[in-house]
């Protein structure tokens, strides 16, 4: 399946110290997993070691509803990467808060027109973009307005 | 005894190389280091074998043994670097230069920066890689890779906030490009840049122009300071730091844009213990030099030093308040990182001193209060405040 954008970016991988494994892990099956602290319930995002609410170190992942708002926006022109030469167009990165996570932020695209009206505060519903037959396979978690 | 720099510690020589377009400096990026220095040094009337300190930012790479070795110097005391945040440590490695001195850590401190973006790639390009891990995992596989892609994002939040419209961005931007009409050192000198130019050219990350963004340039600054007392023995007027700080806003670096405070500069805890050291507000700045990554920045750095409030950004980011000799905030004067050099922003702290001096192309009248703020957007940033002698 193609994606939102051309092919040819650097592809996420789990990182090194696997911090964010359950994450990956959960993208490819089409759930959405987060950092929560088991101590204080916080949530927080990127993941980190210990939580920042009450610094404790007993981190879990919890599922999240894949729906958020979108909190600002941008719409890219010039590519930055030699990848992106073949866009066809700009495109549309999004900033998305999920308030049933404490109101931590993704980074996706918004799908759909590239030079759509984009507002913020609009209610967006994630969907999934899976690559496998990249090497090595990845998703990543993309965006659609609610109507 | 109030634990202050106020007064206490003097700019007395500036240097820079020629500046280039990236990729177009002849010499390596360590000699482009090593000349800037001798040159203010020679500006100081100081011997370069006399400098025992050295500080920089943003993981320069001429690292101060080399340096210190190179030049003969003959003790070396202190090497100090602003961790992170790029352009924003540059009055950072300033204020710590001016700690050092001013606590007797050393006594003759050297503040540089030096780019050759040919020699060892550019700032404005994403990553190469197969794969990407980490934070930038979390971004990169999106299309947001860039600097211009990653403060784009803040800007719109504020600009939305507030009713920002871009003729207030437009403004900075032709501030910059007047200014370095005046000023042969600068890279757009001989290319002027109107309103209409402005709104025709490409975007580059909405709401960024082109000419909102900076320039990638090759080359290197630097400026020698000393205690106050010995400052009056240099040959130039003394340039005094009334105040420099650094540092961010709570959770400043949290990763994949998770800031709390998004739509900010960064500014909002240093503006106030800026001012508080240096003794001044900013209704008593008589110059600006603000770091132009990407003119929204500018904007929402000079909202968190007090300069306007937000909701009245339309009104106040008008050309002609920016220009000088005769705006009421001349901004910007040597060109800045839009239209002299982006030499990662140092060049506007070698602005401010020129401006206390009298040394500018575009001089503005009477200068005795100086400002620079270092980086917006970034973490940490910076600010600095420089005085003449009738403000100490």
């Amino acid at each position: 399946m193609s994606g939102y954008l051309v092919s040819g970016l650097p592809i996420p991988v789990v990182a090194p110290d696997g911090r964010d494994q359950p994450f990956w892990e959960g993208l490819a099956n089409n759930r959405l997993l987060l950092q929560r602290c088991n101590s204080c319930r916080g949530w927080q995002w990127g993941p980190e070691y210990i939580c920042h609410h009450c610094l404790g170190d007993d981190l879990g992942f919890e599922e999240v509803t894949a729906e958020g708002v979108i909190y600002s926006h941008e719409r890219v022109w010039h590519p930055v990467h030699p990848a992106l030469r073949a866009q066809d167009g700009p495109y549309i990165v999004v900033l998305v808060e999920l308030p049933q996570a404490g109101n931590v932020r993704l980074v996706g695209n918004l799908l759909g027109d590239p030079r759509q009206k984009i507002p913020i505060g609009g209610r967006v519903r994630g969907v999934f973009e899976h690559h496998p037959d990249s090497q090595p396979a990845y998703s990543l978690l993309q965006w659609e307005l609610m109507t | 005894m109030t634990r202050s720099l106020r007064g206490r510690v003097a700019v007395v020589g500036v240097g820079e190389t020629a500046y280039y377009k990236r990729g177009g400096s002849p010499d390596p990026e360590f000699k482009l280091a090593l000349d800037a220095i001798i040159k203010a040094c020679s500006d100081a009337g100081v011997s370069p074998r006399d400098v025992d300190g050295f500080s920089s930012y943003s993981n320069d790479r001429s690292e101060p043994s080399r340096i210190a070795a190179a030049l003969g110097c003959h003790e070396l005391k202190f090497a100090a670097m602003q961790w992170g945040g790029g352009g924003g440590g540059g009055s950072g490695a300033l204020a710590n230069a001016a700690a050092a001195i001013a606590t007797g850590v050393a006594d003759c401190v050297v503040v540089f920066r030096a780019l050759a973006q040919g020699q060892f790639g550019r700032f404005g390009q994403g990553p190469r890689s197969n794969v990407i891990s980490g934070p930038f995992a979390h971004t990169v596989p999106y299309g947001l890779m860039s600097p211009a892609q990653m403060f784009a994002m803040k800007v719109t939040r504020f600009m939305h906030d507030y009713g920002v419209e871009q003729p207030a961005l437009r403004s900075i931007a032709l501030a910059s490009y007047h200014h370095a009409q005046n000023n042969p050192r600068a890279v757009m000198y001989g290319r002027p840049l109107d309103e209409a130019a402005y709104d025709a050219s490409r975007w580059i990350v909405e709401p960024f122009h082109l000419f909102d963004c900076c320039l990638e340039n090759d080359g290197a600054a630097a400026m020698v300071l000393v205690a106050a007392e010995r400052a009056k023995d240099c040959p130039h007027k003394p340039c005094y730091v009334l105040g420099a700080v650094a540092g961010s806003q709570y959770r400043a670096g949290a990763d994949v844009h998770n800031t709390p405070d998004y739509a900010s500069s960064s500014f909002k805890p240093l503006a106030p213990r800026l001012y508080d050291m240096a003794k001044v507000g900013p209704g008593d700045v008589d110059v600006l030099q603000s770091y132009e990554n990407f003119t929204g920045g500018v904007m929402m750095a000079m909202v968190e030093h007090g300069f306007c409030e937000p909701e009245a950004c339309n009104e106040f980011f008008v050309k002609e308040r920016f220009l000088a000799p005769s705006g009421d905030l001349p901004l910007n004067t040597s060109g800045g990182n839009l239209a002299e050099c982006y030499m990662h922003g140092l060049g506007l702290n070698l602005e401010a001193v020129r401006q206390i001096r009298g040394q500018s192309t575009s001089q503005v009248a009477d200068v005795n209060v100086s400002m620079v703020i270092s980086g917006p957007m970034v973490t940490p940033v910076s600010s600095c405040i420089f005085g003449s002698e009738a403000t100490v």
